[in-house]
């Protein structure tokens, strides 16, 4: 790894160019951002280039099933009262994502990474980072995702021995596996709705008895350990028991989860709780969530939730019953093609709103919600939607590529 | 079967449910009410012991390690077998379908025991993992439309001679040996490899083991309008895309 000081070499130079003038003629071409394909490029010239480019900043990495990009985005807007800062804000979170990210930072401090699951171990390896943030590991894309237990035992695996300090949710059992073997590690309370991927002991098979938030294996021992940094309530609370409120325009439980991680990790960079929570402030929609956006003359809320923790943390951030919902489901690459998953989201939790149906796969939404004993109409677009739907805003909540056809729709 | 209520037992939800698999609880336990049963329903985890009164037992998928688990516990408990000689009603869904055989490889790559419920017995493919929707049609002595879901699992699974294919695949890969098998069925036990929440396509595969669980030969009617529109709409999805 080279010295802060140490300029990059001309082969790496080079690799960086190329990679820009990839991104270039991607972008001119009309393909999005281009972050991606120049990322490709640039690694392709030179293999080591994402741990050069990471030599002279103090890089956080931040992964987990729901909510890495938000709180990617809340920790680089806290880390920039410390000096500049370079981050895949767009959740190109893949190895080559990376690389453009941190190449357009030659002038940053920090650089804040958002890491898909699959790749923390191998990013890790190459950016050596600071700080790693785990916020929470459930289930997602049955069809293709390795099982959620064998990824925690990956990250357990390459953070034996690793240097960062983890910054580590310790209500989520399959997370503290995986932290617990990293030999610096900041426990938060950041909480999980979601519980149903860990009632088997991720260290022996036993059973955990999950009492209340505390949770322990009978067998062998393993067991929540005692946090530093706490979100209770709508306030983060330090290790020193000071309470900051949080106050943050996104909206629920999980981002008031994001925002006391981000804290924490704000803290290890020497950016007190309050300051870093002020920055916290300002961050807006992250890629189109939470937006509010007028449609034919109707409010809608852009909703995101993939996978079934991520349905059960919004159903508790929507507006209460009677406001109308819109629920759109698609099964294409993306999504993963089975929709499996729709009957572990418990959407009895919907029972009052008024309940609108749309998306690839809406017969499958209008079976469940019919077994779960929901009042729905099924409709074969966004305008029926609005038009059956009662006045007042609507809570649109979307899987992944539904949610870009319903942005796409809206002009957002 | 009890007079007050129909007993509907969810094995080891902490072990075996990754695919959604209380959708088959759900639909059993809804579409019983429906016919204005009683329904009671037990989700029994896996440092539970099982009752062995129930009239219904689910069982559903899972990964290696808690399927390997989900069978020594079954094992040491009993309460399965002693149910199924109680005449109880019994569904098992990929894992759960394989730990009703007499073995199948464990995570451990060594083979495990079953509770030899049906006279199957699974190895480890060594193809590509069976991913897909599949179309199936039932056992003609099962008297059921064609079977549609999907299906996501490397097992390969031999039938000996007490135990009879619950389905001949068109589309989809089933028990994986081959000869267009899918699934088993012995008396009252049934398993498949059409994960998750099955029933949820397959009504009327819901309704059979209602029917058999009460040892009558039909029930009144329902509304099944959304499922007859899933179960046309991903039956032509499959026959004209196979994916
Ligand atoms: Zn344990």
């Amino acid at each position: 790894m080279p010295e802060s000081t140490e300029p990059l070499t001309p082969r790496a130079r080079l690799a960086v160019t190329a990679g820009k003038a990839a991104a270039a003629v991607s972008r001119a071409a009309g393909r999005g951002s281009g972050s991606v394909i120049g990322g490709r490029v640039a690694l392709k010239v030179d293999p080591d280039l994402l741990g050069r480019l990471a030599g002279h900043l103090d890089v956080v990495l931040v992964s987990a099933t729901n909510g890495k990009t938000t709180t990617t985005r809340l920790i680089a807007e806290a880390l920039r009262a410390g000096g500049e800062v370079v981050s895949n804000a767009l959740g190109a979170n893949m190895p080559a994502g990376i690389t453009s990210a941190l190449a357009a930072g030659a002038k940053a401090r920090f650089g804040v990474l958002e890491v898909d699951e699959k790749y923390l171990h191998a990013v890790a390896r190459d950016v050596s980072p600071k700080v790693i943030a785990l916020l929470n590991l459930s289930r997602d894309q049955l069809d293709r995702a390795a099982e959620t237990r064998m990824m925690a035992d990956h990250w357990r695996d390459g953070l034996e021995g690793s240097p960062a300090t983890v910054v580590a949710n310790c209500d989520d059992p399959l997370i503290v596996w995986a932290a617990s073997a990293a030999t610096n590690v900041v426990w938060v309370a950041a909480g999980q709705e979601w519980k149903d991927d860990a009632w088997s002991c991720p260290a022996c098979g036993g059973v955990l008895q999950r009492p209340d938030e505390h949770w322990a294996c009978g067998d062998c021992g393993f067991e929540r350990p005692t946090p530093t940094w706490q979100l209770s309530g709508e306030k983060v609370v330090d290790p020193h028991g000071s309470a900051w409120p949080i106050r943050l325009q996104l909206p629920g439980r999980a981002n008031r989860a994001n925002a006391t991680t981000a804290t924490a990790v704000a803290a290890f960079f020497g950016v007190p709780p309050q300051t870093a929570l002020e920055r916290m402030f300002s961050v807006t929609a992250v890629a189109g969530r939470y937006d509010v956006v007028t449609h034919q003359g109707r409010d809608i809320r852009l909703l995101l939730a993939k996978n079934p923790a991520g349905w059960l943390e919004t159903f508790s951030l929507i507006d209460p019953a009677p406001s109308p919902v819109i629920l759109s489901v698609n099964a294409r690459g993306a999504d993963g093609t089975d929709t499996s998953w729709l009957w572990d989201v418990d959407y009895t939790r919907l029972a009052g709103h008024p309940i609108a149906v749309l998306g690839d796969r809406k017969l499958d939404l209008a079976v469940r919600l019919e077994v779960a004993g929901l009042e729905f109409t099924v409709c074969e677009d966004l305008g029926e939607a609005l038009r059956v739907s009662p006045p007042g805003r609507i809570e649109a909540i979307a899987n992944y590529t539904a949610f870009q056809d319903l942005r796409r729709i809206v002009g957002n | 079967m009890s007079e007050s209520s129909l007993r509907v037992v969810w094995v080891y939800p902490d072990l075996l449910s990754t695919y959604g698999d209380q959708g088959n609880a759900l639909v059993v336990e809804r579409r019983a009410r429906q016919r204005g049963l009683k329904v009671a329903r037990q989700d029994v985890r896996s440092d539970q012991p099982l009752p062995t009164s129930g009239d219904i037992y689910l069982i559903g998928g899972g990964e290696d390690r808690p399927q390997r688990l989900a069978a020594e516990r079954l094992r040491r408990d009993g309460g399965l077998q002693r149910a199924a000689d109680n005449g109880a009603i019994i569904f098992g869904v990929c894992a759960g379908y394989q730990i009703l055989g007499r073995e199948f490889v464990n995570d451990l790559g060594r083979s495990e025991p079953g509770l030899g419920l049906l006279d199957i017995t699974t190895v480890r493919g060594d193809g590509e993992r069976c991913v897909g929707d599949v179309l199936a049609d039932v056992d003609e002595r099962l008297g059921l439309p064609q079977l549609t879901g999907f299906e996501n699992h490397q097992g390969v699974t031999h039938l000996g001679p007490t135990a009879r294919p619950l389905a001949r695949v068109r589309l989809g890969r089933g028990n994986g040996i081959g000869d267009g098998t899918e699934g088993a069925w012995r008396e009252t036990v049934l398993g498949t490899y059409l994960h998750g929440p099955v029933l949820a396509r397959n009504p009327h595969l819901a309704d059979l083991l209602i029917k058999l669980a009460l040892d009558v030969n039909a029930l009144p009617p329902v509304d099944d309008r959304w499922y007859e529109a899933l179960r046309a709409e991903r039956i032509a999805a499959a026959t004209v895309s196979p994916s």
